[in-house]
C-alpha cells in the first residue's frame, strides 16, 4: 500500500521550535537575525488603516454630485480634527450657509463626484507583534516579521480557546486522573498557567478567571461548559480570538479524559518555569493546534541548530492514543499492522491495527484512522 | 480521440482526502478499475498538495500493477502496463474558493451575482447590496474582516444609473481587503455590472486590486447573463487563488487539462445525468466541511453550497443549527445528550476518525440526515426559476422576484436523487445511503434514488472536458449505482395506523397486493436492471404524484436496495412519547434492513 501516516500531537521534553511572528499587514521589523528576544518584547509593528466612515455631502448640502469639489473645504489626503469644518454651502449671508463638521479626527479618503459621498478615514490603529517566546531571531521576513527559535519543552493540545499568554507553570492537582475543582483554585495561581488533570468544569474555569489565572492546561472539558463560557455554540473549530479572560488548552478532547502520562510528566518536569501558551485552534484549511512552549532559559541560544520534524508512519512499538469511541482516550502500544482491509463492528471495511493498552494489557483491533501517535 | 486512449489517472484533492481513480480500456469498453487515497497535504507539515496526489497515485500503482509514476513525474505515454494518456484533477482543498459578491439591489443584481458565483463552484461568504440595510461603515468593516479569495462586483443595467455600483466600488476600495492566501498578491475583483460605470470602477479599484472586467451579468432588467462571469471566476480562481495555495503551481504543471473546482465538476455531471435521461434531478455531495446541493429542474440548473454543514470539520455546526433534539430523534437507543454533544465535538477536532462501533455509526448517520436536510432547505430557498445561464425574463417575472423564497423544486415532480460524498458513498450498507437520503430529502410520489459508487463524480466531471464519451461510459457502468425507488404518498395524519394507500406491485411474474398504513415503511426486493409495474390507490388526502386521492399506474426501477413504500407522512411524523419513538425507529430500521442489530 502507499505511504500512509497518522499525524499525532507532539509531546517533546526538549526540542527546537520556530515561531513565525508575522504582522497582519506589511510594516516595520524591529529585530535582525541573531537578536535575542523576550516573550514580551515587540518584534514587529505596523499601523492598520483606520476605520472608514461616510458622509453624503451632496445630500446634506442639497447640491449636485458633480459640483461637490466646489463645496469641499478639505481635499483628498487632508487631515482634520473632530468638529472641524470640511464642507460648506456658499451663501451671501453666512447664517444661511450649511456647514458640515467632521464627526471625528482623521483624513479625507475620497470624494466622489458620482455618488456625492465623502469617505473619512480615522487615524491608523497601531498593531504590535510580541516575541511570545524567549528565543533567537533566525530569520527576518522583510516588512512582515521574524522567525524566533527556542530550545524548549513543547506540547501540542487538541483544542483550545483564548489567545497567546504566558506565566509560571503550576500544578493544581496531583495526578493525571484528578479533576480540577473550583476549591483547588486559589489566589496563589494568579498570573500562572495551571495544570488540571483529566477535567475542569465551568465553576473551576470561572473561578480561575476571577483569581486571574492566565491559562489552564487540562485533559478535557464538557461541550456544554464550553457553550456557557463562550455564550454560543461553537460551530466550526476556529478559535484563538475569544476574550473570556483565560486561555484554555485541552490535551485530550471533550469529556473527562485522563491526561496522557507523557504529557503530564513533561509538564511536571518543567513545573515552576515560564510557559507560553496559545489556545488558537484551526482545524479547517491550515491546521493550527493549541500549544504549550516552555523555553529552557539556560540553553545556549546562540548555538541553536535547526531540527527537522517529519511526520512518520505508524510502526509496531509506537505509543498511540485512541481518539474515538469505544476506547476513546486510552493509551497503548501498537502490536500489529495487518495490511488487508478488515471489517469492524460498524461493518465498515477499514485498515486497522492492534493495540495493547497500558494498565490491563487488553489487546484490541482499532481502525488506523482512530489513533494518533504520541510523538516525541 | 476516445478509441486511442488506454488509461487515464484522475485525482480529486478534497479538504481531508485526495482520491485517485484509474480509468482503463478493458476489451472494448472503458471502466474505472482501481482507486487509491491518501490524506490531502495542503497543510503543515507538508504544505504541498502534490505529495498527497503522489501518495494516492502510488496506492493505485500498487493495486493495479500499472506503472504511472517516474519519481515525482507522471508518465504520460502509454506502453502496455506503463504510463497513462492523461492526468486530470479537481480540487476543493484549502477551503475551496471563497467569494464575496456585491450588487446594487439585493433581490436583483446581488442575487444574480450570487448565482453566478455559486454556479462557478464558489462559497459565497457574504452578499453586499446597496439596500442591505447595513450602514456604509458596517459594510466596509465586513469586507475587511472576511478576507475573501475574490470579489464579484455587479450592479445596474447597461445604460442605467451608475451611482449604486460606483458606491459599492468605493466601499470595496476603502476596505482594501487582503487576500486569505498570500500576503503580497493583489486581491482579484471581477466587475460584471453596468458597462457605463466601467471607467469609474477602474479609477477607484484598478490601482489597488487585480481588477478584471467582463460582461454585465444583468444587461437589462429582463435578462440574466451569468456565463461570462462564471467562466471568468474560474479563470481567476486558477490564475490568482489556486496558484497561491501550497503546491498548486506544481500540480497545474502536472495536469493535462486545467484543474476544476470540485463543485463545478460535480455540477457538470449532474447536468449530464438530467440531460441523458431527460429527467428532473436533485444531487448532493456531502463532504467534511461543506455540502453542495445541485438541482436540474427542466432546463434550470442551480447549485448551492452550505459552507458550514459537513460531517467532520463542520459537524458541530450541524448540531448547532439543527438542534440536538432533531439529531437525537433518529436514534433508537438511550444515550446521554451531553455525551452526544461531547462525541460530536470530538469528531470536529479529530475529523479523520471513522465510526468503529455500530452506535457511533448510527449517531453519525443521524447527523448526516440533519446536515442533508438543512442543506436542502437552503437550496430550496435559492433555487428559483431561472432558465439555465442565459435567461430571458419578462418584466412581470422580475417584479415577482420579491418572492424569491418560492422554490421551483416540487417534490412530486422530481425524478431522481443522486447522492455523493463519504457518508453516502462509503456507508457500510447501501440501504443506509438510501434511508439517509429519503429521510433528509423527503421525496414525494415516485422517486428513483442513486448513489455515486465510490465518489468519482468530480473525476468524471473533469474527464468530460477531455472526452465526453469515456466519461459517460464510465459514469453509467461504474459510477452511478441504482439504489431503487421510493414510493411515498404525501400527506399527513395525526395518528399512526390508519390506512393511507392500497397498492399492487407486479414483478418477476408475481403480483403483491397490500395496504399501507400511516407510519409504516415497507421494503421489497427489486434488483438492478429490473422493473416492476405498480398500481397505487392513495386515500383522499394523500398524493402519489397524480393529485390528492388519485390513482397512479406506472413502471418503477429496481436497484441494490429495491423498492421502498414509505407511509410515514410528509414531513415524517414521529411519536411524541420517547419510548414509542425509539420503538418506531427500530421498526423503520428493521424494515429497511439498515443494521445488523437494531
Amino acid at each position: 500500500m502507499g505511504h500512509s501516516y497518522t499525524p499525532g500531537l507532539r509531546v517533546a521534553k526538549r526540542t527546537v521550535i520556530a515561531k513565525d511572528r508575522i504582522l497582519p499587514l506589511k510594516g516595520e521589523v524591529v529585530n535582525k537575525v541573531g537578536d535575542l528576544v523576550q516573550r514580551d518584547s515587540i518584534v514587529a509593528k505596523t499601523d492598520l488603516p483606520g476605520n472608514v466612515s461616510t458622509i453624503n455631502v451632496v445630500n446634506l448640502l442639497g447640491i449636485q454630485a458633480s459640483e461637490i469639489d466646489h463645496y469641499m473645504l478639505k481635499k483628498v489626503g487632508d487631515s482634520f480634527e473632530k468638529d472641524e469644518l470640511i464642507a460648506e454651502s456658499k451663501s451671501f449671508i453666512k447664517w444661511f450657509s450649511t456647514q458640515i463638521k467632521a464627526p471625528l479626527r482623521g483624513k479625507i479618503e475620497s470624494i466622489s463626484s458620482v455618488t456625492g459621498q465623502v469617505l473619512l478615514r480615522e487615524p491608523p490603529i497601531p498593531v504590535q507583534v510580541k516575541g511570545y517566546i524567549n528565543g533567537k531571531v533566525t530569520e527576518v521576513v522583510p516588512q512582515e516579521g521574524v522567525v524566533v527559535e527556542t530550545v524548549c519543552s513543547f506540547i501540542q493540545g487538541i483544542f483550545g480557546i483564548g489567545g497567546e499568554t504566558w506565566g509560571t507553570l503550576k500544578f493544581a492537582v496531583n495526578s493525571t486522573n484528578d479533576v480540577l475543582e473550583e476549591s483547588k483554585i486559589t489566589s496563589e495561581f494568579k498570573d500562572a498557567i495551571i495544570v488540571g488533570g483529566a477535567f475542569a468544569d465551568y465553576t473551576a474555569i470561572k473561578k480561575a478567571i476571577q483569581v486571574g489565572v492566565k491559562g489552564i492546561i487540562v485533559g478535557g472539558i464538557k461541550d456544554g461548559d464550553l457553550r456557557t463560557i463562550l455564550g454560543y455554540d461553537l460551530g466550526v473549530a476556529i478559535t484563538g480570538s475569544e476574550d473570556v479572560g483565560v486561555t484554555v488548552v485541552l490535551t485530550e478532547g471533550f469529556g473527562k479524559i485522563q491526561m496522557a502520562q507523557r504529557t503530564w510528566n513533561c509538564l511536571k518536569e518543567r513545573e515552576g518555569s515560564m510557559a507560553s501558551i496559545s489556545g488558537a485552534t484551526q482545524i479547517r484549511a491550515g491546521v493550527i493546534r493549541p500549544e504549550i512552549i516552555i523555553p529552557y532559559d539556560d540553553a545556549d541560544l546562540s548555538r541553536i541548530e535547526k531540527e527537522v520534524h517529519e511526520a512518520k508512519p505508524v510502526a509496531i512499538g509506537n505509543q498511540v492514543r485512541v481518539i474515538r469511541q469505544p476506547y476513546f482516550g486510552r493509551i497503548g502500544t501498537v502490536t500489529d499492522l495487518p495490511s488487508a482491509l478488515t471489517q469492524i463492528e460498524s461493518e465498515t471495511h477499514a485498515r486497522v491495527l492492534k493495540v495493547k493498552f497500558e494498565g490491563d494489557n487488553e489487546e484490541v483491533t482499532i481502525p488506523r484512522a482512530n489513533i494518533e501517535l504520541i510523538e516525541e | 480521440m476516445s478509441k486511442d486512449i488506454q488509461a487515464i489517472i484522475a485525482t480529486d484533492c478534497g479538504s481531508t482526502t485526495t482520491k485517485a481513480i484509474l480509468i482503463e480500456k478493458v476489451g472494448n469498453e472503458y471502466r474505472q478499475t482501481f482507486r487509491g487515497e491518501a490524506p490531502t497535504t495542503v497543510e503543515a507539515p507538508f504544505e504541498d498538495v502534490t505529495k498527497g496526489v503522489l501518495n494516492a497515485i502510488q496506492e493505485v500503482e500498487e493495486l493495479s500493477g500499472r506503472k504511472i509514476l517516474d519519481g515525482d513525474k507522471i508518465i504520460t505515454t502509454v506502453n502496455g502496463k506503463v504510463g497513462v494518456d492523461a492526468y486530470i484533477s479537481t480540487s476543493s482543498a484549502g477551503g475551496g474558493l471563497q467569494m464575496m459578491v456585491a450588487g446594487a439591489i439585493k433581490t436583483m443584481t446581488a442575487e444574480s451575482a450570487q448565482r453566478a458565483a455559486l454556479g462557478a463552484g464558489a462559497i459565497v461568504m457574504d452578499i453586499l447590496a446597496s439596500n442591505d440595510k447595513r450602514l456604509p461603515h458596517q459594510k466596509i468593516e465586513r469586507i475587511r474582516q472576511l478576507r475573501p479569495d475574490m470579489i464579484l462586483l455587479s450592479g445596474g443595467t447597461d445604460g442605467g444609473t451608475v451611482t449604486h455600483v460606483v458606491e459599492l466600488a468605493e466601499y470595496i476600495g476603502a476596505a482594501d481587503p487582503k487576500p486569505r492566501l498570500g500576503m503580497s498578491y493583489r486581491l482579484p475583483v471581477l466587475y460584471a455590472g453596468n458597462k457605463d460605470a466601467r471607467d469609474k470602477v477602474k479609477e477607484i479599484l484598478d490601482h489597488k486590486m487585480a481588477l478584471t472586467i467582463t460582461d454585465n451579468l444583468r444587461p437589462t432588467l429582463e435578462e440574466e447573463n451569468l456565463m461570462p462571469a462564471r467562466l471568468e471566476i474560474q479563470n481567476l480562481f486558477l490564475e490568482h487563488v489556486m496558484a497561491q495555495a501550497p503546491g498548486y503551481k506544481k500540480l497545474m504543471e502536472m495536469v493535462s487539462v486545467e484543474i476544476m473546482p470540485t463543485p463545478a465538476a460535480v455540477g457538470e455531471i449532474m447536468q449530464t445525468i438530467a440531460r441523458l435521461n431527460n429527467i428532473n434531478v436533485i444531487g448532493v455531495d456531502i463532504g467534511g466541511a461543506t455540502t453542495d446541493v445541485f438541482s436540474v429542474i427542466g432546463e434550470t440548473f442551480n447549485r448551492t453550497v452550505s459552507a458550514n454543514y459537513g460531517m467532520s470539520y463542520s459537524i458541530s455546526n450541524v448540531l448547532a443549527d439543527a438542534g440536538l433534539k432533531n439529531v437525537m430523534r433518529w436514534l433508537s437507543f438511550d444515550i446521554d445528550e451531553k455525551e452526544v454533544r461531547d462525541r460530536i465535538k470530538n469528531k470536529m477536532i479529530r475529523p479523520t476518525t471513522i465510526p468503529q462501533s455500530l452506535e457511533e455509526l448510527k449517531i453519525e448517520q443521524a447527523i448526516s440526515r440533519e446536515a442533508l436536510r438543512l442543506s436542502f432547505d437552503q437550496h430550496k430557498l435559492l433555487a428559483v426559476g431561472l432558465k439555465g445561464v442565459q435567461q430571458t425574463r419578462t418584466i412581470a417575472d422580475v417584479f415577482s422576484q420579491e418572492g424569491t423564497g418560492q422554490s421551483i423544486i416540487k417534490m412530486t415532480e422530481l425524478d431522481m436523487i443522486v447522492g455523493s460524498g463519504g457518508v453516502l458513498s462509503h456507508a457500510p450498507r447501501r440501504n443506509q445511503s438510501m434511508s439517509m437520503m429519503i429521510d433528509a430529502f423527503l421525496p414525494e410520489g415516485i422517486t428513483t434514488l442513486t448513489v455515486d459508487s465510490i465518489f468519482m463524480m468530480p473525476h468524471l466531471g473533469v474527464l468530460a472536458k477531455i472526452d465526453g464519451e469515456i466519461a459517460t461510459e464510465v459514469f453509467q457502468k461504474d459510477c452511478l449505482i441504482y439504489l431503487g425507488t421510493c414510493i411515498a404518498p404525501a400527506g399527513q395524519l395525526k395518528k399512526f395506523g390508519q390506512k393511507i394507500m392500497d397498492f399492487k406491485i407486479t414483478m418477476g411474474g408475481k403480483t403483491i397486493e397490500e395496504n399501507l398504513h400511516f407510519g409504516e415503511l415497507k421494503h421489497f426486493h427489486l434488483g438492478i436492471g429490473e422493473t416492476a409495474e405498480v398500481e397505487l390507490n392513495p386515500a383522499k388526502n394523500f398524493d402519489v404524484g397524480a393529485g390528492k386521492g388519485k390513482a397512479y399506474k406506472g413502471t418503477v426501477k429496481g436497484g441494490v436496495v429495491g423498492l421502498i413504500v414509505d407511509g410515514r407522512g410528509r414531513p415524517i411524523e414521529f411519536p411524541e412519547d420517547d419510548q414509542e419513538r425509539k420503538n418506531t425507529i427500530k421498526k423503520w430500521n428493521q424494515a429497511m434492513d439498515l443494521y445488523p442489530v437494531y
